[in-house]
């Protein structure tokens, strides 16, 4: 049909099958293909997804109650796994006699190299609910044994003989969602005001911008610590945790809100906004459809960067004491624990807690990154 | 005077390195730069006019790179002989092309907003540039910033000097920018569309600014815009450039009232001119430029071309031939490829 | 009103239009002081004619064009526009909702074919929002009015699927072209459309709109600094100069026989492609002057070569010195100015 009157049209514009693809592709589309090209993005976004697998399958990955305390176990070092028993494939540890050092006190512990404990995948081990629903008591590996010392300590214990290994991975729950409703509660109130500060102007958005000017110059550990400080008594320690954090990001969204009302000033005065306007589109879809679809990949490169800031801030405040406390479980309060030198000298272990906070935190901001870069495939 | 050129483009090609596969902004360029002389560089987008600047200068970013060819400047050496230097074997970040660049050769942009520090008083940008190149005391320099202001026409150089450059329109800017370039008593001054942000009566001034100060310091100049008519009123040579390659070079009058290659015909009829009747169609090329990692084999204008020959022009890429003493063309109506040739 | 609606009447008609930005300084932006970028304009576009308005950035020709498709608000004067119910409206005064029922009559072709156009809509949707906006429910109704406008802006429709960023710049623009054609409007107005593209597809895209008004009768009001491709589209130009007309006649006339002297001046710094015409150039002293403190009476006077006492202290007026040719300048009729003629026209060559 178009064949009839090809010279009618302004030109061939004959397209590779692979150039067809580049041209019918969608934003979201165009930034998977520059995001994929980003490896470091890439692998880190692997690495953040491992994390929250590890968060939502903590208890299934431990292999011994995180809370239960037991003196003859106290701080024992990281136990190396033999997978090999005279050649054939049998994992397990062996067995550990724990003795008081007569001129120290302390207490030390030797394996046994004729007691082997057998490991088990699958093994039944304390009771849990596998993703809060489904009551069981398995877990991912575990050993058959009773007494105290007749156990796998991957990572080692802590003073008060918990294994290590098993706090970790429930630490992970705690410090990897913790920060998520803080920061939710942030986008939102960011994209809000600062859009209605953007899009209206004037008296409103002179308001909501010297209200940002007040709000960022409040400074945060002091009022971290009175918050703490006034919060109900009966309150469990994750909870008065969570309302802080909720608290803290009613003050954190100010640096979102001035991105996304930069964004909307930007975006008023461009032409494409301006045509849908002569169009006669409605103020709501020319908000909805045109403006904010340019600052959607904006905004979630801006939220995984705030992510990380909310994990570090739990990790410090916890280790510093004023975040969360035991009997809860997190990195930062695991860290607690290595806060002296003579611990960290004696008991190198304690400090395993740093390494997935700077793993995740690592892998937050490269992430990050990759999406800022992607974010705008027609920049 | 003598006949030889002061800078010799030969055979440059300049590529980007992207990912999605090398870009040849510019593939094979050739021309010559005489004393005292105009060249206009004239093409479109994603000609290679600008990149050709870039690379005389040793200035352009990565990804892209001189991949061949050679840059010849005719320059005293060290010991005062006279010689060449091969401008795109020097190590771009070297004492030798930093001298070069901004001392013998300098540079005017199209934005001159952008090419100033606005922390900076505009005296403080010149006296800098003339302290970088010669061993001069400050207020000495002062004194010539000022006399080059008078002499790109700021009115009351005296006190604009310790202007910032925010507080210039864009007219003035541009020739504050045209003082910082002379400031050495450069050989050649490349201009790279230096009137195009500015209007008309504004060009004209910056026009007639540029002529003037060619007359008085004999300088080569070397213009690159994608304007027909700033050509017409510049030029002694013109090179004409097609996605990175020369289709035609010669004397003005030539290329305007004799031009050979069917781009630069194309091109002359489809300008838009202020002579045409009310309300007149124009000629036009049809299509448009190719984006640059879709180059047609070739020609590269064979695609656009109202006189390509099928099964020739797409096959073999035509090369820059004389034509008669001063011009030169690239197209297969006046030279066979030579593959092909006697058949 | 509809005493008004006469079948002769212009299309377009403005009167003393105004647009005032002010200037606000300190804490408490106190208001210290107007730009006037828009100073008492006043013309008239017939149907199916082009008008140009030229003039140098800062004279105030895109905010004109602005406040008569009321992107902006005019700080005062009439924009009277006949609808295509044949009424008259006064589009400055209407408030923004009363606005709608003509708004889709007057349409805008853009200078930047990459930022007119929103990067993440295929060109379907660009061109199907009008359609949407104004009440076409239906998708294959939408389809097929996008596949003509296409055909219309000589593009071909099965690329409808395509994003902004599969297409060159002059094909940009005629998406933007058939966009503005989408509710049938009767007036375009085409601010620099063809400014930002290169040499050889502004020709394209010229021919375009000349072919598109002889087709569908559309009415241009065609704003552009560049004097050469005002020559080729228009039937009138207005010449302006710091927010004001100071000439304004039929395109041959403008040319050939300007009256105004900054008239004579832009055509004598229009840069001649034929290096056989390196003539003498009538080269204005100083720059334009400022639209926040104009000097006083005629604004033009301190670049003027011909001005005179009078031109100082008395601001003129725009009249009428031929039929159909309005100067405002004092001495309009003791001064020979010279135009642009064709060479080897009128002369043996």
């Amino acid at each position: 049909m178009t064949e009839a009157k090809p010279p009618a049209f302004e030109d061939a514009l004959v397209a590779s099958a692979a150039e067809e693809r580049v041209s019918v592709a969608t934003q979201w589309q165009l930034m998977w293909w520059r995001f994929r090209k980003h490896r470091l993005a890439m692998i880190s976004a692997l690495v953040i997804a491992a994390f929250y697998l590890v968060a939502i399958f903590a208890d299934f990955l431990a292999y011994a109650d995180p809370h239960k305390t037991e003196a003859f176990r106290s701080l024992i070092a990281p136990q190396p796994i033999h997978f090999f028993d005279e050649g054939r494939f049998s994992p397990h540890v062996f067995a550990l006699i724990g003795k008081r050092d007569p001129r120290t006190f302390k207490r030390v512990y030797e394996p046994d190299p004729e007691r082997k404990i057998p490991l088990r995948f699958f093994a039944e081990g304390y009771k849990y609910k596998f993703l809060g629903l489904i009551k069981t008591n398995r877990h991912l590996i575990g050993v058959e044994g009773g007494a105290a010392e007749e156990l796998i300590f991957l990572l080692g214990t802590d003073q008060l003989g918990r294994d290590l290994w098993s706090r970790l991975m429930i630490a992970c729950r705690l410090s990897l969602t913790i920060g998520l409703a803080g920061v939710t509660l942030s986008l939102v109130l960011g994209v809000l005001l600062g859009g209605i500060s953007g899009l209206y102007g004037g008296a409103i958005d002179t308001l909501i911008q010297r209200v940002i000017e007040i709000l960022r110059s409040i400074p945060t550990i002091p009022l971290w610590m009175g918050l703490a400080a006034a919060m109900p008594r009966d309150w469990g320690v994750v909870q008065v945790y969570f309302a802080i954090t909720v608290i803290l990001s009613l003050i954190g969204w100010t640096d979102l809100a001035r991105v996304v009302r930069g964004r909307f000033l930007a975006l008023r005065e461009e032409d494409f906004v301006l045509a849908a306007e002569l169009a006669g589109v409605g103020q709501m879809r020319i908000i909805f459809r045109h403006m904010v679809p340019s600052f959607l990949s904006h905004i979630i490169a801006a939220t995984t960067l705030a992510l990380p800031n909310m994990i570090i801030s739990e990790t410090a405040l916890s280790f510093l004491g004023l975040g969360l406390r035991p009997p809860a479980v997190s990195w930062g309060v695991l860290l607690q624990d290595a806060q002296n030198i003579q611990t960290v000298a004696i008991s190198p272990w304690l400090l395993t807690a740093a390494i997935p906070v700077v793993a995740v935190i690592l892998a937050f901001n490269f992430l990050g990154d990759g999406l800022r870069d992607a974010a705008d495939p027609y920049g | 005077m003598t006949n030889s050129p002061i800078l010799t483009v030969d055979n440059l090609k300049t590529y980007f390195f992207t990912d999605e596969g090398a870009v040849r902004a510019v593939d094979g360029a050739s021309f010559e730069v005489h004393a005292g002389k105009t060249v206009g560089i004239v093409g479109e987008s994603g000609c290679g006019k600008s990149v050709t600047a870039l690379s005389i200068l040793r200035i352009v970013q990565r990804p892209g790179r001189i991949v061949e060819g050679a840059i010849r400047l005719r320059r005293a050496d060290a010991s005062g002989k006279r010689g060449e230097v091969d401008l795109a074997s020097l190590d771009p970040e070297g004492a030798e092309i930093r001298a070069i660049r901004g001392g013998e050769i300098a540079l005017v942009f199209q934005e001159p907003m952008t090419s100033f520090s606005p922390h900076y008083t505009i005296g403080n940008q010149i006296v800098e540039t003339i302290q970088l190149h010669q061993a001069v005391g400050k207020a000495e320099a002062r004194s010539r910033t000022i006399e080059l202001l008078r002499m790109v026409g700021i009115p009351r150089p005296e006190r604009r000097i310790d202007e910032y450059p925010f507080e210039l329109s864009g007219g003035l800017r541009q020739r504050v920018m045209i003082a910082m370039a002379l400031s050495c008593n450069p050989k050649i001054l490349i201009a790279d569309e230096p009137t195009t942000a500015l209007d008309v009566t504004t060009q004209a001034q910056i026009l007639d600014l540029l002529r003037d100060i060619q007359a008085r310091t004999q300088m080569s100049v070397i213009i690159i815009t994608h304007d027909m008519g700033v050509i017409a009123e510049m030029a002694d040579d013109v090179i004409v450039m097609y996605l990175g390659r020369v289709v035609e070079s010669g004397p003005v009058d030539e290329i305007f009232h004799a031009p050979k290659h069917p781009y630069t015909q194309a091109l002359l009829r489809s300008i838009p001119s202020i002579f045409a009747e009310p309300r007149s169609k124009l000629p036009t090329i049809a299509g448009s430029i190719p984006h640059p990692h879709n180059r047609p084999s070739g020609c590269p204008f064979h695609p656009r071309c109202a006189e390509a020959m099928p099964g020739l022009c797409e096959r073999h890429a035509p090369q820059l031939l004389p034509l008669s003493p001063s011009q030169k063309a690239s197209c297969f109506l006046y030279h066979e490829p030579e593959e092909v040739a006697p058949a | 009103m509809s005493e008004r609606s006469k079948a002769d009447a212009p299309l377009l008609e403005v009167k003393k239009l105004r647009r005032f930005f002010p200037i606000r300084k300190g804490l408490l932006r106190r208001v210290v002081g107007q730009v006037r970028a828009v100073d008492d304009v006043s013309f008239h576009i017939k149907r199916g004619e082009t008008l140009s308005l030229v003039g140098e950035s800062g004279c105030g020709k895109t905010t004109t064009a602005r406040c008569i498709l009321r992107a902006l608000k005019p700080t005062a004067g009439q924009v009277l526009f006949q609808t295509a119910a044949g009424d008259v409206v006064d589009t400055a005064a209407l408030p923004k909702r009363a606005l709608q029922p003509f708004r889709h009559q007057m349409q805008m072709i853009f200078q930047d074919p990459f930022s007119s156009l929103n990067p993440r809509m295929t060109v379907f949707d660009i061109i199907a929002e009008p359609l949407l906006a104004s009440g076409v429910k239906s998708r294959e109704q939408r389809r097929r009015r996008v596949e003509e406008l296409l055909e219309l802006a000589r593009l071909r429709p099965e690329f409808m699927g395509r994003y902004p960023h599969a297409f060159s710049g002059g094909q940009r623009q005629r998406i933007g072209i058939a966009r503005a054609l989408a509710l049938n409007p009767s007036l375009i107005v085409a601010d620099e459309p063809v400014s930002a593209l290169d040499v050889s597809v502004q020709a394209q895209i010229l021919n375009l709109m000349l072919d598109l008004q002889d087709e569908l009768g559309l009415t241009y009001l065609f704003v552009a600094h560049d004097l050469s491709v005002v020559k080729h589209i228009s039937d009138r130009v207005a010449v302006m100069y710091v927010g004001k007309i100071v000439e304004i006649a039929e395109t041959k006339h403008l040319f050939n026989a300007p009256q105004h002297p900054y008239t004579e001046a832009l055509l004598s710094a229009v840069p001649k492609p034929d290096p056989r015409l390196r003539a003498e150039r009538i080269a204005l002293k100083g720059e334009v002057a400022d639209a926040a403190q104009p000097p006083t009476g005629c604004y033009f006077h301190p670049r003027c070569a011909y001005a005179i006492d009078r031109c100082r202290t008395e601001a003129p007026q725009l009249e009428e010195t031929q039929p159909g040719h309005f100067v405002s300048c004092h001495r309009a009729k003791e001064i020979e100015l010279t135009g642009v003629e064709a060479p080897g026209i009128g002369k043996p060559s």
